[in-house]
């Protein structure tokens, strides 16, 4: 009896755990992704094998596996979105997806995500797109390994590689994003984590945080794009070692920070930018360990920044360490390497002993009149730099490094 | 011409004073490559110093060179030679003299440290081309200033203001003016006002090709516009031709006149 009964319950189990594979070709009995969908149990397994699938608006509403062979391919043919997910638990890995159609007044995407939990998006490639990967109102979503690039001119005909509006508890690792308007964009998400992506060559932001708290970033590459990354209204970001390069052009940041509180900045590269930081509004942000190497401005405050620390950091040859529109500092500089620094250090115990003034005359004039920065690197405005370091009048006299390093910090 | 010319340049080295000032070339890119031991990083320390330093030694070498040897261009004069050809061929050769020393002296250096190799071989030469104008352009000035002033105190007395007044008070007006005119669109203006001092057109032209170009924000997009393409490369070369040509001109009609 015993016997029976656990066989009774075995079978039962195996029964429901059963989740069936459904494969699709153009040879098969099913030769269509949507044919597949509807027929497809809950927690069944589509296998899309290689070939060209001509489809679009293809709506998933219930939990499914979706995975392709390689070299299948997904051609929206430029018409609109094309995979939407109206479910969680999913997963969706190997296709490649192309074409998805552009509009003003829609949010197209290769991959939609409505009001889902739990999903897996991975070693997907998205090309040519208009939004790569949206998603909407969504929990405990990974997306990992995905490249999605298009080749957008113009701000207002592109949309974004990986856009997540109203999400929690996001990963989002290892994608490769290019050719967008945003690489990422994120607004109202919460508790998520960005690492290891490279975003670049992109019109606006290699990343971009709209009104999202408590999100950590680490081991990116920004490189190449209108500004790096753009992180606005938002609270408790921790930023760490990612890399911010050569964003080079007459607008372009590094890092552009708008009001935003006590933030976390720490060992990052910023290397060849315009501007390696640029803060507005800004308050309470602890900036250590982060290497400013050959940009054009390192820091520039603009206004309304208040308790920022500055501890550790290596400038070196920028063309302006900072730049500061105020003559009022609340801020504090201490023990960074200015490669610019010229003191001396007597007592040899690696701290230099005058203080180390960044912000120049020069920098507070081009400030007032960007026009002058034609003279940089004139004699000229040597002497005056040279004259205000020695009795500063019009920039903040307390703005100063009281410890600034002999040598350079190697971690 | 051309034996004055070889008369001035072999006397120049004779009196050592290429020498000096080749060594002094020669050791500034040396230490330069040594601390940095990166060539474009050089270059841009590099360009600090030839701004500033070209002019004023190519300033003071033309006085120099004018009031010392007047006893002998006065010997001269008394010769079957055309005034012109006198005075052009001391001018040539201490010019030529001068740019010698410089592009061998930073060359060499550079060469040895693997330049051919670096892809700042093209600032570097700029960096060369704009130093060699820079020392034809203040002879040029500075023998005007030699010619029109017998004292020798006054001559070097102008000479020394002059370049003060391109290297550092004309920017400071510069400068002001820009400060002043806030309100004004200013483009325009400043890159008509590189164009009358041929020590800031030159350091704009090596600017542009370094570091900052993208700094100057909207300025920079017009200066970068004007002096990026081919026509303002050849229009700010042939505006650095210019500045040779006039003082030259001006040099020869002042000869015509003066009573030695």
């Amino acid at each position: 009896m015993k016997y029976k009964i656990l066989l009774f319950f075995l079978l039962l189990f195996s029964f429901s755990s059963k989740a069936s594979q459904i494969e699709v070709c153009k040879s098969c009995k099913i030769s269509t992704i949507k044919e597949a969908i509807s027929i497809a149990q809950k927690g069944d397994t589509i296998f899309i094998k290689k070939g060209l699938y001509k489809e679009q608006n293809i709506i998933i509403d219930k939990p499914l596996s979706l995975i392709g062979e390689e070299g299948a391919v997904i051609d929206g043919g430029e018409v609109g979105v094309i995979l939407v997910f109206e479910t969680g638990n999913f997963t969706i890995s190997g296709l490649k997806i192309i074409n998805v159609g552009i509009s003003y007044t829609k949010d197209h995407a290769a991959i939609k995500v409505v009001k889902a939990n739990n999903f897996v998006i991975e070693n997907c490639v998205l090309e040519n797109v208009f939004f790569g990967i949206l998603i909407e109102k969504s929990k405990k979503g990974i997306i990992r390994n995905n490249k999605v690039s298009s080749d957008n001119k113009n701000e207002a005909s592109s949309g974004n590689g990986i856009h997540i509006w109203n999400g929690n508890q996001m990963e989002i690792y290892k994608n490769e994003l290019f050719g967008l308007r945003d690489g990422i964009y994120f607004e109202f998400v919460k508790n998520s984590k960005i690492y290891e992506n490279i975003s670049h060559d992109n019109i606006r932001y290699g990343l971009h945080f709209m009104f999202s708290n408590k999100n950590v970033y680490h081991h990116n590459e920004f490189r190449n794009n209108g500004a790096g990354v753009a992180v606005m209204f938002s609270k408790f970001i921790v930023m760490h070692h990612n890399k911010f390069r050569l964003n080079w052009g007459s607008a372009s940041y590094g890092l552009l920070l708008k009001e935003i509180y006590d933030a976390e900045i720490y060992n990052n590269l910023f290397e060849e930018n315009t501007i390696g930081i640029n803060g507005e509004g800004s308050t309470r942000i602890n900036y250590t360990n982060n290497t400013f190497s050959r940009n054009g401005w390192a820091v520039k405050i603009t206004g309304a920044c208040y308790k920022n620390i500055f501890k550790k950091n290596n400038f070196l040859h920028n063309s302006l360490d900072l730049s500061y529109n105020s003559k009022i500092n609340d801020n504090l500089f201490e023990n960074n390497y200015w490669s610019e620094y010229n003191g001396y250090d007597l007592d040899k115990d690696g701290i230099g002993d005058v203080p180390y003034r960044p912000v120049k005359l020069f920098s507070y004039v081009v400030n007032k009149t960007p026009e002058a920065l034609v003279l940089l690197r004139s004699l000229f405005v040597d002497i005056i730099n040279f004259s205000e370091k020695v009795s500063p009048v019009f920039t903040p006299d307390n703005l100063v490094d009281n410890k600034p390093l002999m040598k350079i910090i190697h971690d | 011409m051309l034996k004055i010319l070889k008369y001035s340049f072999y006397d120049l080295m004779r009196s050592r004073w290429s020498y000096v000032y080749f060594i002094f070339y020669l050791l500034l890119g040396f230490v330069l490559l040594f601390l940095n031991n990166n060539v474009s990083k050089a270059v841009i320390t590099l360009m600090n110093i030839i701004i500033v330093l070209t002019p004023l030694i190519g300033t003071i070498f033309g006085v120099m060179y004018y009031y010392n040897s007047k006893e002998f261009t006065e010997l001269l004069l008394a010769q079957p030679i055309p005034r012109n050809k006198i005075f052009m061929g001391q001018y040539v050769g201490i010019s030529l003299s001068l740019t010698l020393s410089l592009v061998l002296g930073l060359g060499i250096p550079f060469v040895l440290y693997g330049l051919f190799r670096s892809a700042s071989i093209f600032d570097f030469s700029l960096l060369l081309v704009v130093g060699s104008f820079l020392n034809f352009i203040f002879v040029a000035l500075s023998y005007n200033i030699a010619l029109s002033t017998e004292n020798k105190i006054k001559g070097f007395g102008y000479a020394i203001l002059m370049w003060l007044l391109l290297a550092v008070v004309y920017d400071g007006v510069f400068l002001i003016s820009l400060i002043f005119f806030n309100d004004y669109p200013l483009d325009k203006f400043s890159l008509i006002a590189t164009m009358f001092n041929p020590i800031d057109l030159s350091r704009i032209l090596i600017l542009l090709k370094l570091d900052i170009s993208a700094l100057l924000g909207y300025t920079g997009a017009v200066f970068r516009k004007f002096f990026g393409t081919n026509f303002g490369m050849v229009f700010s070369m042939s505006v650095l031709v210019f500045w040779v040509i006039i003082p030259v001109f001006r040099m020869n009609r002042k000869l015509r006149k003066k009573d030695f």
